[in-house]
């Protein structure tokens, strides 16, 4: 069993992490997201929320950083898995400094290039997904099929 | 009830202002959450945010949810079978920071219980077709088995 830390901004981010629980339930998963409400709709207790940020906004994205810095050293996860945005995006680079193996899953959403957070997430973490075959290459993210 | 709402992030009075225009035809109540809009309804019920709690209550009592395309709308309404007509944002109307919502109704189009409007006459047309279409008759999404066990495997050897 794997101690992982599973990421996703509230709205579609977590919705889409919520649909891909089935393989984070065997492992001693962490979640967390930028709402608590969204977590406990889901059932989930006891997940962590960092403040909502995205890469246009340098001071919240600072202060999400320093709360993701405190966040990944305190858990100290084996793995770091997350579909987005920017929140889960400082994750996998905090998480990959410290060793874990991270995966990026990029959103849906994205149906001709890859997010912000996903393009600089596809440089710093270990593996990639995209859910468009389309925008999968080698080098590149991988498609490995969706949530739709 | 037909239940509109635009998301967490930004306004998008383009869609409210529509769909206050069109409510007095319509003949059902309609709530609409309109975030950070300026525009104020007179035919409509508004509120300003909804907690998430709230919000799938919503989605899961409305006829129809009316929505920018925004993709945790699409997969709540999906998860309740709700039909869903999306209004994508447009980054040269200053909607949004790009336009990966015209991307993303691009590949949703002729999904089941899924319509896209791009104009205003548009919207119009698929409310009332979806209305009339009602009972719903939509399916809920499948995640694929393949990306399940890709992160599984992911999680176990850290390669995919």
């Amino acid at each position: 069993m794997k101690k992982v830390l599973a990421v996703a901004s509230a709205g579609g981010h977590w919705e889409q992490l919520m649909m891909l629980r089935p393989a984070f339930d065997p492992h001693d998963t962490h979640y967390v997201t930028t709402l608590l409400e969204s977590a406990e709709l889901h059932g989930i207790q006891g997940a962590s929320v960092l403040p909502d940020c995205n890469l246009n906004e340098p001071v919240r994205a600072a202060h999400c950083l320093l709360s993701t810095i405190r966040l990944v050293i305190r858990h100290r996860p084996d793995v770091v898995i997350s579909t987005g945005a920017a929140p889960g995006f400082f994750c996998i680079l905090i998480g990959r400094m410290i060793g874990a193996k991270t995966l990026w899953i990029d959103s849906v959403a994205n149906a001709e290039k890859l997010s912000l957070s996903g393009r600089l997430a596809a440089r710093v973490s270990d593996q990639c997904l995209t859910q468009w075959k389309h925008l999968a290459g080698d080098p590149g993210p991988v498609f490995a099929g969706s949530i739709l | 009830m037909i239940f509109v709402t635009i998301g967490m992030q930004l306004g998008f009075d383009r869609l409210i202002e529509a769909m206050d225009r069109l409510a007095p035809d319509l003949n059902i109540p309609i709530t609409a959450q309109i975030g950070k809009g300026i525009y104020q309804p007179q035919n409509m019920s508004v509120r300003r945010n909804i907690a998430p709690g709230e919000f799938e209550d919503l989605v899961q009592y409305a006829q129809l949810v009316v929505s920018h395309a925004g993709i945790g709308t699409v997969l709540t309404a999906q998860r309740f079978q709700t039909p869903i007509v999306l209004f994508p944002r447009r980054a040269e109307l200053g909607e949004h920071r790009n336009d990966h919502q015209l991307a993303t109704v691009r590949q949703l189009r002729g999904r089941d219980g899924i319509t896209v409007a791009e104009t205003e006459t548009d919207l119009t047309k698929a409310i009332i077709k979806t209305l009339a279409i009602s009972p719903r008759e939509t399916k809920s999404s499948s995640v694929s088995l393949s990306l399940l066990k890709t992160i599984a495997n992911f999680i176990e050897t850290g390669r995919v």
